[in-house]
């Protein structure tokens, strides 16, 4: 057995790639309850591919057929609906415990020096996926897919000259049609998921080669030599990482501790997704739009057209704009905006644990005002709710100004020099 | 260090150095060849997603005989799977239309929802035809034609127009979208042309001679 295991070792690198990524990879000791974001998003990833690669087995991508085709899965496919709804509820997993994941990098500063490529590639990600997500939805052909996409694609009519031009080539049609959900149906099993993968493997490779960071932002690899034999860890560590820094006793392997503490967090996941898969895999209307339940139809126009809920903040900051170019032009910049965060904040302490009180309160408030941008992207057109998301888009963009402006000379705590708790 | 290799490069033979520029310009030449060849290749796949033949034959030009409508009658016809109302408006109606500026968003069709043939007071190359995408601009339903007197109901002084019975908007017969209703826009003047007197080609413009 150990000789056909150094065959295959001699001629590709299984078990050093294993041991330096996994087994003997350092994390710090204490990683909490927000570090197990990222495993769930790779786990919600794989459930999307297999149980996507299932649907396609019976999903037909034509306006004729595409409705139908879903019905058909629902309703006489074996475990026909069990794998939709997985399929599904899946989608809104993925943005849950991405959108987690993001808000964890800000709390604790991992998007900071050295970590600007990984948070990059991880914003990357973010795109691809909406751009997933979106054409995902548009393939079911209800009325919501129907004018989700009408909706979104005329966004870019908005750009000067090239606009409607650029319109019909993505439609493939002077109208979404047939020709539109065809090209979706392309990009959304094949050259999104690729790129997805991709960049998700681009995303651990740049993590592994800076290192994972820790609750308390404090660097756990030191200079080589830097350390006593007494600070630096004893659990065996892969030469990868020692050969080029003095580890410190402040972490442990990523297996078996990281892996278990994160199959803890799986199982409790597992059980709040079963319980919508089951119970509630509409989720009131927010997973599965009420019109998506009735067939495309072009010339009857839903009463109110609202993006899933996971677009509504972008979605909100759309409507808050009363000019269409530049209502378009500044959701792009919310997005855009995001990326540029690493060069934003110029503070030098990563952990909100140790940075000013005001920079806790703004991070607060950023969420809440996101939370509160989708809830007013998600919501009927009212008076009130004009003002309310011109108001909010203006607090989202103020996260950044300010970060920008008082972390250049903040006033911080002292970072301690090991891990603390 | 670095002096030695400079003195190195110096040194060098008149043949390396001829060799290094040899070198250096077919690294350049095949990028360049290479590159062109990258873009080329990229051709049919953009232009793969420009709509099809049958997209194109389904979006054609429309020809409508217009010698059948009485004064005072609408015609739907179907352009790109959208209703197009064509209406001939009578004299008395014409000459109302100038009457209600004050109630309309747009009065003078400011914002580019007709081609510039249409940009005027009736929204139309000729004052008596009028010719509209019959969808809102608000959300996309069909507005409907009211009559008679049926609009004044919805607008006050004008009793003729166009009412969307989804959302409320009210547009008049120049297809003008009036105050205080969610569309925001006027309806949307097909681009057409008139071949003769009796027939109208909605889908392009004249060549502008």
């Amino acid at each position: 057995m150990n000789g056909l295991l150094n065959w295959i070792e001699q001629r590709i690198p299984m078990m050093r790639v294993a041991n330096m990524h996994a087994i003997q990879y350092p994390a710090a000791k204490n990683m909490n309850f927000w570090y197990v974001f990222g495993f769930l998003a790779t786990i919600v990833l794989v459930n999307q591919i297999v149980t996507g690669i299932w649907l396609t087995m019976n999903f037909e991508p034509s306006a004729e057929r595409a409705f139908a085709s879903v019905e058909y899965i629902m309703r006489e496919v074996p475990f026909g609906d069990l794998i939709r709804y997985m399929h599904s509820t899946g989608a809104s997993a993925f943005f849950i415990v991405v959108y987690m994941h993001m808000f964890r990098g800000m709390i604790y500063g991992s998007y900071q020096k050295p970590r600007e490529l990984l948070w990059v590639f991880g914003m990357l990600i973010y795109l691809a996926l909406m751009a997933e997500a979106f054409m995902g939805y548009v393939l079911p052909w209800g009325q919501m897919s129907y004018w989700g996409a009408q909706v979104i694609v005329s966004l870019f009519s908005a750009i000067p000259v090239i606009g409607p031009d650029l319109v019909i080539w993505i439609q493939g049609d002077y109208v979404i049609s047939g020709a539109t959900l065809n090209r979706f149906f392309a990009l959304h099993v094949i050259a999104l998921p690729l790129v997805i993968v991709i960049l998700v493997f681009l995303h651990i490779i740049a993590l592994h080669e800076v290192g994972s960071n820790n609750p308390d932002g404090v660097n756990i690899k030191h200079k080589k030599g830097s350390l006593s034999e007494e600070e630096k860890t004893s659990y065996k560590i892969h030469e990868y990482f020692t050969d080029k820094y003095d580890i410190v006793d402040d972490v442990v392997p990523f297996f078996p501790h990281i892996v278990l503490k994160d199959l803890v967090a799986f199982s409790v996941f597992l059980f709040l997704f079963i319980l919508i898969m089951f119970f509630a895999p509409e989720m009131g209307g927010y997973f599965l739009e009420h019109p998506n339940f009735e067939i495309a139809n072009p010339l009857k126009t839903p009463e109110h057209i609202f993006p899933v809920w996971y677009f509504t903040p972008f979605y909100a900051i759309l409507k808050a704009v009363p000019d269409k170019l530049l209502g378009v032009l500044t959701m792009f910049t919310a997005i855009a905006v995001l990326f540029a965060l690493p060069w934003i904040d110029r503070g030098k302490v990563r952990s909100w644990r140790y940075r000013c009180g005001f920079h806790r309160v703004n991070l607060l408030v950023f969420a809440a005002v996101f939370v509160f941008l989708g809830y007013l992207g998600g919501t009927p057109q009212e008076n009130w709710k004009i003002v309310a998301s011109q108001f909010a888009t203006i607090m989202y963009f103020g996260f950044f100004v300010l970060l920008f402006l008082y972390s250049r000379n903040e006033n911080t705590k002292p970072v301690p020099a090991r891990i603390t708790r | 260090m670095s002096e030695v290799s400079i003195d190195a490069n110096k040194s060098a033979k008149p043949e390396q150095a001829q060799s290094t520029n040899r070198r250096k310009f077919l690294t350049v030449s095949t990028a360049v060849i290479g590159g062109l060849g990258v873009a080329a290749a990229a051709v049919p796949f953009i232009g793969s997603w420009q709509p099809s033949d049958k997209a194109k034959a389904a979006g054609a030009d429309v020809t409508v005989d217009i010698s059948g409508i009485q004064p005072g009658q609408l015609i739907r016809v179907m352009w790109r799977s959208q209703p197009v109302w064509v209406v001939r408006r009578t004299p008395e109606l014409l000459a109302s239309l100038s009457t209600h500026d004050d109630q309309l968003k747009d009065p003078n069709s400011e914002n580019e929802q007709q081609p510039t043939f249409a940009k005027n007071g009736y929204r139309s190359l000729k004052e008596e035809y009028l010719i509209l995408v019959g969808i809102c601009t608000h959300l996309g339903c069909s507005p409907q034609h009211l009559i008679d007197g049926a609009f004044a109901e919805y607008a006050e002084g004008v009793s003729e127009g166009f009412f969307c019975p989804c959302h409320g908007s009210k547009f008049d017969m120049a297809g003008r979208v009036f105050q205080n209703v969610p569309a925001g826009l006027n309806l949307v003047v097909p681009p057409y042309q008139f071949v003769d007197d009796n027939t109208v080609i909605i889908g392009s413009e004249a060549e502008v001679v």
